[in-house]
C-alpha cells in the first residue's frame, strides 16, 4: 500500500513531464491500434470467409470467364451441396471516388450460400421479381443515402453502358466482420443485355461459388472439380473462399507489411521516450535511493518503486490510448468509405495494445531500476563526505 | 571507559582511482563507548566521513577489525547489513535527505515499514518521535513546507523512530543558521543524555563539536588527537 502511494506520488512529481509522456503514450498506442486495425481490415474478407465454400475461376486468370454450362456439371459432383455464380461488374456509381464492389449474381442460389447477408424476406421477394432490382449492403446505403426504391445509376466499365438499377433490398451483416459494402444485381439482366450488345460475352460467368456438404471435403471436391474440366477450353482453378480472398491480399502484401512495421516502430519510439523519461527520473533521485538503502530498504524495493512508476505511467497513457482508439477508428473507417469492407477494432488489437503497454512500462524501467538497485550508498549520498 | 559499542582495530580503507590506490584511512584504532557523543573533526579529505560510513555499515573496510555492538559488520553481506542498519543505526544527514513526496509523518514512519509493527502501533511511535522533536503540529506538512531546522528535526525523528543504539550524523548543522543549529545540537544532546543514544557526529564546526563529550581529529586518514574528555 505504502509502495503504491509512493509510486503514484513520485509519478506526479514532475507533472508536465509525466503529462507529456502520457500524451506520447496515448498517441503511440492509438496509432498502433489504428494501424493494426487497418491490417485487420485488409484481411477482413479472408477472415469472414466460410470453410464450406469453394470458389472456382478460370485457371489462367480471374479476368477470363468460365462457360455457364459448367454449372450443371459442378452441381453433380459428390460433396457439392449447391452452386451459384457471379460476375465482377466493375462499374462506377456517379464518380470513381464512390467505389464499391458490384456483382451480377444468380440470386436464389447465391443468397442461400451466404446466410450471413440478412435480407428482410419481403425485400428479397421484391428483388427476385424485379430484373433491374439490386440488393445493396447497409454500408453503401448509409454512405450514399440510398434507400429501397431509389434508382442507382451505374456506369459500366467492363460491361459498357449506363445501367440503371432499382434498390429493392438492403442487407445487414450477421456478424461484425460481414462485408456490407457490396452491390448485387441479377446475372440474367447482365446476360440478356450481353446477348443483345456483345453476344460473344453472353453465357459466361466470372466465378462459381460452391457450397460443400462438409468442410472436410474441400480438398477432395476442389481436386475432382478441376479434374473434370482438365484439357477443356476453360480449365478451372478451385480453392477455398479464404485462399481466394487471401490471393487478393497477397497482391498488396508489401503495403500490409509496411503498415505492420510502422506500427511496431511507433511502439519502439515510445519505448525509447519512456526509457529516457525513467532514466532521467532515476538519475535525479539517486540520493533518495541511497537514503532508502541506508535506512535498510533492499534493492527490490527500489526496483519496485521505479518499475511501478514506469508501469503506472504506461498504463494511464496506454489505457487512454485504447479508449481513444474506438472513436478515432470509427471516424477513420467512415472517412475511408467502402475502401475497407469492415473497419472494426478487434479484441486481438486491444490485447496487442495492452501487451505493448506492459512491455513499454517494463522494459523502460529495466535499466534505471537495475542502476538504482545497484547504487552504492556512499556514491548516492553525495552530500556525505 | 564503559563497554565499547564501536571497536575499531587497525582499520584501513582505500579507493582505486584509475591506476592509483588512494589510502583514505590508515591503521585506525578507536573505541567508542556505549552512550558516548563523539565528534569527528578534520579538514576536507581527512577521512572523517569515510570513517563514519564504515561505522554506519554503508561502506566496507579494506582490512582491520570493525565491530559495532559486538558484531563484525565487515563480515555481513549486503542484505544482512541492510537489516542490521535498519535495526541499529539512525542516520542524520547534512541536507536532511527527506522524501519530498512524503509528509513529515510519512517520512518518520518510513523506517517502521521494515518492522512488523501494525499501522496503529506505527502511528503511536511516529506521534511520540515527532513529539520529542517538537513537531506534532507539523505532521501533515511536506518537507518543502518546513524550514531547514524543522526538516532536520523531522530527520532526527526518523533516525530515532526504530530506537537504534547508534546515531550517525554527517554535518547535521552544516546547512542551518546558528539558531536552528543550536536547537538541533541541543536536541542531540538530549538524545544522548536522556535516551542514552551513542552519537557519532562529523563536523567542521568547532562550536558544534563542543557539544560532544569526545572529539577525534583526523588528518590525512590518521587519528591524530584523542580530544576532550
Amino acid at each position: 500500500m505504502y509502495l503504491i502511494k509512493l509510486v503514484f506520488r513520485n509519478a506526479l512529481r514532475h507533472k508536465l513531464r509525466t503529462a507529456l509522456t502520457v500524451l506520447g503514450l496515448v498517441v503511440a498506442v492509438l496509432a498502433f491500434g489504428l494501424l493494426q486495425t487497418v491490417v485487420h481490415a485488409w484481411y477482413a474478407g479472408a477472415e469472414a470467409a466460410s470453410s464450406t465454400r469453394l470458389i472456382t475461376r478460370n485457371s489462367i486468370s480471374l479476368v477470363f470467364p468460365l462457360p455457364l454450362t459448367y454449372n450443371e456439371k459442378i452441381r453433380q459432383l459428390p460433396g457439392v451441396r449447391s452452386v451459384s455464380y457471379a460476375n465482377w461488374f466493375g462499374g462506377v456509381y456517379i464518380t470513381e471516388k464512390n467505389f464499391f464492389p458490384q456483382f451480377a449474381i444468380e440470386p436464389r442460389s447465391y443468397f442461400t450460400l451466404y446466410p450471413e447477408y440478412l435480407i428482410p424476406p419481403e425485400q428479397l421477394r421484391d428483388f427476385l421479381r424485379d430484373r433491374r432490382g439490386a440488393v445493396i449492403g447497409r454500408k453503401i446505403a448509409d454512405i450514399h443515402g440510398l434507400k429501397v426504391g431509389d434508382i442507382a445509376p451505374i456506369r459500366g466499365t467492363i460491361f459498357p453502358g449506363n445501367w440503371e438499377f432499382v434498390v429493392r433490398a438492403i442487407y445487414d451483416g450477421a456478424e461484425a466482420n460481414t462485408d456490407t459494402s457490396q452491390f448485387f444485381f441479377h446475372w440474367d439482366y447482365l446476360n440478356e443485355t450481353m446477348k443483345k450488345t456483345v453476344p460473344r460475352r453472353a453465357n459466361q460467368v466470372g466465378v462459381y461459388v460452391i457450397g460443400l456438404t462438409s468442410a472436410d471435403r474441400a480438398a477432395e471436391v476442389a481436386q475432382a472439380l478441376d479434374a473434370t474440366f482438365r484439357n477443356s477450353l476453360a480449365e478451372t482453378l478451385t480453392e477455398t473462399e479464404k485462399a481466394f480472398q487471401l490471393s487478393f491480399v497477397a497482391m498488396t502484401e508489401a503495403i500490409v507489411v509496411a503498415i505492420r512495421i510502422v506500427s511496431f516502430l511507433v511502439i519502439f519510439i515510445i519505448l525509447a521516450v519512456m526509457a529516457n523519461t525513467m532514466a532521467m527520473t532515476a538519475r535525479e533521485r539517486v540520493a533518495e535511493y541511497a537514503t532508502l538503502k541506508a535506512l535498510g530498504f533492499g534493492p527490490w524495493f527500489l526496483a519496485s518503486l521505479i518499475a511501478g512508476e514506469s508501469l503506472a505511467i504506461a498504463l494511464v497513457g496506454g489505457l487512454l490510448g485504447i479508449v481513444c482508439t474506438y472513436p478515432v477508428a470509427h471516424e477513420f473507417g467512415r472517412a475511408m468509405g467502402t475502401l475497407f469492407k469492415v473497419f472494426e477494432v478487434s479484441n486481438e488489437t486491444v490485447w496487442m495494445q495492452l501487451a505493448a503497454i506492459v512491455i513499454v512500462g517494463t522494459v523502460a524501467a529495466v535499466a534505471p531500476a537495475t542502476r538504482a538497485a545497484r547504487v552504492r550508498i556512499v556514491d548516492g549520498l553525495r552530500n556525505i563526505g | 571507559m564503559s563497554h565499547p559499542i564501536v571497536e575499531i582495530r587497525n582499520l584501513v580503507k582505500s579507493y582505486r582511482r584509475g591506476d592509483q590506490v588512494v589510502e583514505v584511512l590508515r591503521d585506525i584504532t578507536l573505541d567508542i563507548a556505549a552512550g558516548d557523543f563523539v565528534a569527528l573533526m578534520g579538514p576536507s579529505g581527512s577521512g572523517k566521513s569515510t570513517l563514519l560510513n564504515l561505522i554506519a555499515g554503508i561502506d566496507k573496510p579494506g582490512s582491520g577489525v570493525l565491530r559495532v555492538g559486538g558484531i563484525d559488520i565487515a563480515s555481513l553481506n549486503e542484505a544482512e547489513l541492510a537489516d542490521w542498519r535498519g535495526a541499529n543505526v539512525g542516520f542524520i544527514f547534512q541536507f536532511y535527505n527527506l522524501m519530498p513526496v512524503l509528509s513529515a509523518f510519512e517520512n518518520v514512519e518510513l523506517p517502521l515499514l521494515l518492522t512488523r509493527l501494525s499501522r496503529a502501533e506505527r502511528r503511536e511511535h511516529v506521534h511520540t518521535a515527532l513529539g520529542m522533536v517538537g513537531l506534532t503540529d507539523r505532521m501533515a506538512h511536506y518537507p518543502s513546507e518546513l524550514s531547514g531546522g524543522q526538516q532536520q528535526r523531522v530527520a532526527i525523528a526518523r533516525a530515532i523512530i526504530t530506537d537504534p543504539a547508534i546515531l550517525v550524523a554527517d554535518e547535521p548543522t552544516g546547512d542551518l543558521d546558528r539558531t536552528s543549529a543550536d536547537e538541533i545540537l541541543k536536541l542531540m544532546e538530549r538524545l544522548n543524555t536522556e535516551m542514552g543514544k551513542t552519537i557519532i557526529m562529523v563536523t567542521h564546526d568547532p562550536y558544534a563539536a563542543q557539544r560532544a563529550r569526545h572529539i577525534q581529529h583526523l588528518e590525512k586518514g590518521v587519528l591524530v588527537i584523542d580530544g576532550r574528555g
